[in-house]
């Protein structure tokens, strides 16, 4: 039910390294960050769809991909897939005549102004909120979209299935397992949901300590 | 959106080195008049050079400082921080988490690497990394340790896993020894890795 990216309590991966804490390794790393940006501001995905082409990277690619490689194989996937680049230029490496939507190309005096405004995700939302802060619930098990087979969700398998408390109401949100689709906004409430590390991992966790998620109100159901 | 029936992908067809590979995506992309290099040069500009962790050390100066502001930023932080400038893109809506001797908070996103860009910039490697991601969940207290940071088994850790466009800032505890200091000279305890909850405000000088 899950894919590659939701790697939550995976064992295996070794230390952190924890003095790895440049943003930029190398001169395309940039590029890559910018190429994205400048792409998305075409308007032609979102960033859930943009998650998800990430998330659909085959398992052996995700894991070898540094992150910024992860970036461009997603770029490269949905720039043919949303009609904005042929198969045929990708391949040759060049574009073959300017875009009919050229026009919505993002300009340099633009750049602040667009990066500055950001998206808000909040929306009026006819879905009643269900549970109020203190409210025990439980999440939807196996953790997955129920309107799009394998598609995106947002709730990591590690926490499906189990009982944890609201400690905050956000609102009214936009669904990602809608809008990662292109099915629309589809906005229902969010809540920050406080798991007791031991319901997550076991007895070999800190018994006083917490795991966090926000999570749609579609994804939980009152404890069992 | 991509198809799981097309194993290699589109992707597969560009020069499988890196570098290359985002050259032949520019040339494509300029070629078709999508992407304007300009705006590619203004954008690395912004994240390079104007916004970082220094916002974010602003903020949480101005939290320990001014008690209006501390204020507005546990009820509703989003007027605020947009006078002072810092609104935009992945930080539309943000949580402030404070530490106490009680509590010390840790952030992470187990699902890609959401990030508070407007007031820490672009994240680091260690934070996208797939042992931060798949390990400060499960036992945050090793993690920690890895960053020289050892929790006190009396004080509750809170890891806040960023499943949505929530964007959490960690405050971490204001040192001792800070008092009467401006908030200009506060902003230079805080390091990056204390707003994210692997560090804790340090002296500067230290």
């Amino acid at each position: 039910m899950t894919r590659v990216h939701d790697m939550g309590g995976r064992f295996g991966d070794g230390p952190v390294e924890a003095d790895d804490s440049v943003t930029f390794e190398k001169e395309w790393h940039k590029r890559a960050l910018a190429l994205t940006l400048a792409a998305g501001a075409l308007g032609r995905w979102n960033i859930d769809s943009s998650r998800h082409a990430r998330e659909c990277l085959s398992p052996k690619d995700y894991s070898r991909f540094s992150y910024y490689e992860k970036w461009m194989a997603a770029l490269a996937d949905l720039l043919v897939d949303r009609d904005l680049v042929t198969l045929d230029e990708l391949k040759s490496g060049h574009g073959h005549g300017v875009s009919d939507v050229a026009n919505k190309a993002l300009r340099a005096q633009d750049v602040a102004k667009v990066l500055a405004s950001g998206s808000p995700y909040t929306r009026a939302c006819d879905v009643a909120q269900q549970f109020s802060a203190g409210a025990r619930v439980t999440t939807r098990r196996p953790a997955g979209n129920v309107l799009v087979d394998g598609g995106h969700s947002r709730l990591p398998a590690y926490a499906a299935g189990a009982t944890g408390t609201v400690v905050i109401c956000h609102g009214g949100y936009v669904l990602p397992d809608s809008n990662g689709h292109y099915l629309g906004d589809q906005p229902e409430p969010l809540y920050a949901v406080a798991f007791e590390a031991q319901d997550l991992w076991g007895a070999q966790a800190n018994a006083q300590d917490e795991v966090i998620l926000d999570i749609w109100q579609s994804y939980l159901g009152p404890a069992e | 959106m991509p198809h799981d029936h097309d194993p290699d992908h589109y992707h597969a067809v560009l020069p499988s080195d890196p570098a290359l590979r985002v050259k032949a995506l520019e040339t494509i992309l300029t070629d078709k008049g999508l992407v304007e290099t300009a705006a590619l040069d203004e954008i690395i500009d912004t994240y390079q050079n104007r916004i970082g962790p220094q916002n974010g050390a602003k903020v949480v100066a101005k939290f320990w400082d001014d008690a209006e502001f501390r204020a507005a930023m546990r009820t509703d932080p989003m007027p605020a921080l947009s006078d002072l400038g810092f609104y935009g893109r992945q930080g539309e809506h943000m949580v402030m988490v404070e530490n106490t001797p009680e509590v010390h908070n840790v952030v992470v996103c187990t699902l890609c690497s959401c990030y508070p860009w407007p007031l820490l910039g672009i994240p680091p490697g260690w934070y996208k990394s797939d042992a931060y991601r798949a390990r400060v969940v499960r036992e945050p207290r090793k993690v920690l340790a890895e960053f020289g940071l050892d929790i006190p088994a009396s004080q509750k850790i809170r890891v806040w896993d960023s499943t949505a466009e929530i964007r959490y800032l960690v405050i971490p505890q204001r040192p001792k020894d800070t008092q009467g200091l401006s908030e200009q000279a506060l902003a230079r305890w805080v390091t990056r890795n204390s707003m994210i909850g692997t560090g804790l405000a340090r002296d500067p000088d230290q």
